[in-house]
């Protein structure tokens, strides 16, 4: 017999009725199930975790003091080179002035970490604010913001970040908590405009959209028809720009501390030890790949779950 | 008193291509608990009014530049932002032509339903889902409670829009604007919705102003009707009166134009020939004289005014010149005399030879995008 009639007679009743048992889902809920079932996107989750872990208990996982030289065990190669330099005691190598690799790889995923997340978080508020302005105002408030936008967006990036870095790092600003802080603004300053420019195209299209008219229509302040009902429905490409402003961010500072201009050392970064290692790269070249990998690995993380997340909250737009 | 008097009303649209005249010279009241039609063919300014009543026209390019909507004693051109929010919602609501966008995606039913109730009537949270939930069973939506928390997206055109009317209800407004409420909905559905409006105006003693381009749903609902062209009323009249003694060449077009099920001879339906006219250099005359087989001179040449009609009933007003004392329609049996044919040719004939994008311009549905503005 087919199914309908083994269920229970208020069951099928219910069915019939087409009342609601199934299980409520939100959009929000949907968009998660479907970054759930990618695994590229899931792949990147799981090495982002597992980053932020190191990162976050560094000190307690770390073998070594990152920046305690053992200078009688310098230049070490990792245990699965096959050299006869590696050294049971560094698993992944020691630098030239006998620093463990390891540990100055773990600790560095925390300057990497929080130079990700906390630009992004700058670039969020900033970017959103003046994207909200302009494009729900329009007119002059518009004009003005977004000129002021272009001017920023017209020069290129790498160059800006140089010259904020370049001459503000030898200054007290640029002394704060060993020269995150100004890479923090830097790197915000170069990268909101992209975001500004995205959320004002977003509400612009919202902002004619009916279901925008029925709130005006109900009497719903401006303040609250862009913070309840413009906001929400341009979240998803603004989160989807969040996933790949972290990467960007992380990949600024490591270009930065390679050409040392970045986070002062002694700190460990990871551009930083690429650019310790660069000097005796004719002699041992594990000192660049190692960081340079798991750079590699974290952005390819990220980029994997930026993927993920457009694909889950978009599934119409193909790019 | 009436409870909103619209005087002299004139909504114009700045752009590039110039001035659109949307509403020129809208004129007409609506008594508490009444029920008015407001009919008219796409462009005719029939949406314009409705959203200039409650100021919600897109300034620039919009702009009301003459008349007053005086709503409960109070001149809403004149209020402040402020004071015109208190009345959106609260004292004025409208419901919207397309049930499938005017609900935001993002937010569930009930938020969007208790938004009013906590902005007007400063309820808290659990008060105003209680609320909703009773405003939902009102209208209809079966299960309300288990549904309060669900998305626009789960629900079908016809329960959205019940949404919609539940909203619309929310503050016991005094006056419900509904703007082509069942113009997105087929037909069964159409009938529940409009069955649905008219017991909750019976009910709730609610004016509607009930905007549509369909005669069909005008002729149950309302007790008088408006018919509007080309951004003026050009007839007034109760709603039994002008189904049938109706007065104005337009009317009588609109009527044709609709298929009867009492029709007796097995006639075709008559489309009204020609365009709607150009809002921004509107014909000179009267504003139907180009498509109208029964034109004579005079009405190329001066615009007709809103009187009565010698041989109707007193209330019953029409904007055309045959009408007025001693005109020639004023006897003539619209359903056997067709007018001139030799004109119905001659506006056929003219629309013929016109390019395709003048006609594509000008049946369009929609005013010119605020980005014209520019």
């Amino acid at each position: 017999m087919t199914t309908t009639t083994a269920m229970p007679t208020s069951q099928r009743r219910a069915a019939e009725l087409n009342v609601i048992t199934r299980k409520q889902r939100s959009l929000w809920g949907d968009a998660l199930h479907r970054l759930r079932r990618n695994k590229a996107a899931m792949f990147g989750v799981v090495m982002i975790a597992i980053a932020a872990v190191l990162a976050i208990f560094a000190p307690m996982i770390a073998p070594y003091d990152p920046i305690q030289q053992h200078t009688a065990d310098s230049l070490a190669d990792p245990f699965f080179s096959n050299s006869q330099y590696s050294n049971p005691a560094y698993p992944l190598g020691s630098d030239q002035l006998g620093r463990d690799i390891l540990s100055r790889l773990i600790w560095s995923s925390r300057v990497s970490m929080v130079v990700g997340f906390v630009p992004t978080a700058l670039i969020f508020i900033v970017g959103i604010t003046v994207g909200m302005l302009s494009g729900f105002h329009g007119g002059r408030v518009d004009n003005l913001l977004m000129r002021f936008t272009d001017i920023i967006y017209a020069f290129p990036d790498l160059l800006f970040l140089i010259i904020i870095m370049a001459n503000l790092r030898n200054t007290p600003a640029g002394d704060l908590m060993g020269g995150l802080v100004l890479m923090f603004v830097a790197i915000a300053i170069v990268n909101w405009v992209g975001l500004a420019r995205l959320v004002r195209g977003q509400v612009l299209s919202l902002k004619e959209k009916e279901f925008i008219e029925a709130a005006r229509a109900v009497g719903v302040k401006p303040g609250r028809i862009m913070a309840k009902h413009l906001f929400p429905n341009a979240l998803a490409p603004v989160i989807v720009s969040m996933a790949f402003a972290i990467p960007s961010a992380i990949l600024a500072e490591a270009t930065l501390s390679f050409i040392g201009i970045g986070i002062k050392p002694p700190t460990p970064t990871w551009g930083v030890m690429i650019n310790e290692g660069f000097v005796v790269f004719s002699a041992t070249p594990w000192p660049v790949i190692l960081p340079a990998l798991c750079i590699s690995i974290v952005m390819l993380s990220f980029t994997f779950v930026g993927d993920g997340l457009r694909d889950a909250l978009d599934p119409r737009m193909k790019i | 008193m009436a409870l909103l008097e619209v005087n002299d009303l004139h909504t114009q649209f700045f752009t590039r291509d110039g001035t659109v005249k949307a509403v020129d010279g809208v004129t007409f009241e609506i008594a508490a608990g009444e029920t008015l039609g407001l009919v008219g063919e796409s462009g005719c300014g029939k949406s314009v009014t409705a959203l200039s009543l409650m100021r919600l026209i897109p300034m620039p390019p919009g702009k009301i530049v003459k008349g007053s909507v005086v709503f409960d004693g109070q001149d809403v051109t004149k209020m402040d932002d402020d004071d015109v929010r208190q009345i959106r919602g609260n004292n004025i609501a409208m419901i919207f032509q397309d049930p499938m966008t005017s609900l935001n995606p993002v937010l569930t039913i009930s938020r969007q339903i208790s938004e009013a109730l906590e902005l007007h009537l400063k309820m808290d949270r659990g008060e105003s889902r209680k609320r909703t939930i009773e405003l939902l069973e009102l209208v209809g939506i079966p299960s309300a409670a288990k549904r309060l928390d669900d998305y626009p997206h789960q629900f079908s055109g016809g329960m959205r829009q019940r949404v919609m009317i539940a909203m619309a209800l929310s503050c016991n407004p005094k006056l419900i604007l509904a703007d082509e409420p069942t113009t997105a909905l087929d037909v069964t559905i159409q009938a529940q919705i409009l069955d649905l409006l008219k017991n909750l105006a019976r009910e709730f003693r609610t004016a509607f102003i009930l905007i549509t381009h369909d005669l069909g749903v005008v002729a149950g609902m309302t007790q008088r009707i408006h018919v509007m062209y080309g951004g003026k009323i050009v007839e007034k009249a109760d709603t039994g009166e002008l189904f049938a003694n109706p007065k104005m060449p337009y009317t009588w077009g609109l009527l044709r134009s609709i298929p009867r099920l009492d029709e007796r001879r097995k006639g075709k339906l008559l489309p009204i020939e020609g365009l709607p006219p150009d809002l921004i250099a509107p014909p000179p005359g009267c504003r139907f004289e180009p498509r109208c087989q029964y034109r004579h001179e005079i009405c190329r040449e001066k615009p007709p005014e809103l009187l009565p009609i010698p041989n109707a009933k007193p209330d019953h007003e029409a904007r055309c010149w045959g009408t007025q004392a001693g005109g020639w329609l004023v006897d003539i049996d619209w359903r056997r005399d067709i007018g001139d044919t030799k004109q119905l040719e001659e506006i056929k004939q003219e629309v013929a030879t016109l390019p395709p994008e003048a006609i594509r311009a000008a049946t369009a549905d929609v005013p010119p995008p605020p980005a014209a503005q520019r």
